[in-house]
């Protein structure tokens, strides 16, 4: 999949680091305002799409590989699950046991601060994978289709 | 917001006449832009019913629900379709509207079903006066998904999981069986 | 209750979509419809008269407490919207798998069972 013109270019580089970073905010900071890991997940997979959009796949893939995408989205289902079976450890699933901290906090909240940003890996990865997909098949007619069906 | 049903009833207006043209036009590509119209207003309308963090997850969504129905719908050459009128499907649609009325005008009648803008609460009431000192988590929403009702974010998880596999497995390209057929053949 | 019944009509809308036109893209458009339909009608069954969006600070008092909006139905909503997408994609990716298949969008040429 080829790139845009020279100006959709230079924009996203200025960009793609403001967005990754907006993203990155909302993630964090989850538990005090609006937001959360679904969110920001979907707004950093957006900048990493705007980079397949504007420069092409394989620039895209240059900076973050397919296996490592994969690699993050098992990754992101499965500490999702492992903080869960911790909770066991004091008696129910999901229960909350790590350290309170003080309340309006960043690092506060015990078990929702990790969870945020697991679930934000895995949604991102997710997205950013379809997305890739999607975006190999190129416009073909259907007679090229036939002739190479039948040759 | 005091007394926001004004700007409801317009932005819900919109909606339904956005969708009214998504659904007629011809044209693939109005009909997606339309349902992305629907879609902002949908989360103009959440953020007026106080509801930020949905707002801000429905707007980036539909921006990836535009990207991807464009993506599907311009990579074709020929879009025009034969349509002639199908009645059954008008008419099922309408006896769906009429049952629906119905049991709305039967909910809304008799039983103290709760009028729009005094939700019951009884849950919720639970959550909003421990969310903090419980979980010391300022948004509560958070801490209801992600603290009193984790067991539901997990299963969703997995949905989202299980779809992009699904999607991921069908796009596949020129997977090995095709390739051996050709060779045979 | 007309809020209601204007959302009974989008949810109608979407269904005629899906059910009476021919072409997929049209009917993905329907679903999609119909999911934005059952999100507002779950925000709309949660909404508190002069209500304050569900967030606390440092300076809320007790008394405003009572004035936050329902916060259950908002998180049963904040899943359904990414379960959305993710749906999406897997019937786009079916869409395509389809027209390289038979070659048009055409619903009743590929109900017919050729092949």
């Amino acid at each position: 999949m080829k790139g845009m013109t020279l100006i959709v270019r230079t924009i996203t580089d200025f960009v793609v680091a403001f967005i990754v970073v907006f993203g990155a905010y909302i993630v964090l900071y989850g538990h005090l305002t609006p937001g959360g890991g679904f969110a920001g997940g979907v707004i950093i997979a957006c900048a990493f799409i705007l980079l397949m959009l504007a420069h092409g796949k394989e620039a895209a893939f240059a900076r973050l590989p397919e296996k490592a995408a994969h690699i993050f989205d098992s990754a992101g289902a499965l500490a999702f699950l492992i903080i869960g079976w911790i909770g066991l450890s004091g008696g129910f699933f999901f229960l909350n046991v790590f350290g309170r901290g003080e309340q309006f906090r960043l690092l506060s909240s015990g078990m929702i601060f990790p969870l945020n940003i697991a679930i934000a890996f895995k949604v991102g990865a997710s997205l950013f994978l379809v997305f890739a997909a999607l975006a190999m098949f190129r416009r073909r007619s259907f007679r090229a289709m036939i002739e190479e069906e039948l040759s | 917001m005091e007394n926001i049903a004004p700007q409801l009833y317009t932005l819900l207006v919109f909606m339904v006449v956005g969708s009214v043209i998504a659904v007629e036009t011809k044209n693939l590509l109005s009909a997606v832009i339309s349902v992305s119209a629907v879609g902002f207003a949908l989360s103009v309308a959440f953020l007026f019913m106080g509801a930020p963090d949905i707002a801000i997850t429905q707007l980036v969504v539909e921006v990836l629900v535009l990207i991807i129905l464009i993506r599907g719908t311009i990579l074709i050459d020929n879009t025009s379709v034969e349509s002639h009128r199908d009645t059954l499907a008008v008419v099922a649609s309408l006896i769906f509207f009429g049952l629906l009325l119905g049991f709305g005008a039967m909910i809304f009648g008799s039983r103290g079903f709760p009028e729009f803008g005094e939700p019951l609460m009884r849950v919720s009431r639970v959550y909003v006066q421990t969310g903090l000192p419980a979980t010391y988590a300022a948004n509560i929403v958070t801490s209801v998904i992600l603290d009193f009702r984790a067991y539901d974010t997990l299963g969703e998880a997995t949905v989202l999981f299980t779809s992009v596999i699904g999607a991921l497995a069908l796009l596949r390209k020129d997977g090995k069986a095709r390739g051996k057929e050709v060779a045979v053949a | 209750m007309t809020v209601y019944f204007l959302c009974a009509v989008l949810l109608t809308m979407g269904l005629y979509c899906l059910v009476a036109k021919k072409n997929i893209v049209k009917k993905i458009i329907g679903v999609v419809i119909m999911e934005y339909a059952v999100n507002l009608y779950l925000i709309i069954i949660g909404y508190k008269k002069g209500g304050l969006a569900p967030i606390i600070e440092k300076t809320t008092t007790p008394a405003m407490l009572e004035r936050f909006v329902d916060p259950l139905p908002q998180a049963l909503v904040l899943t359904s919207i990414v379960i959305g997408l993710g749906v999406l994609a897997l019937m786009v990716s079916m869409v395509i798998r389809l027209y390289e298949k038979h070659g048009t969008f055409d619903m009743s040429q590929i109900s017919k069972l050729r092949g």
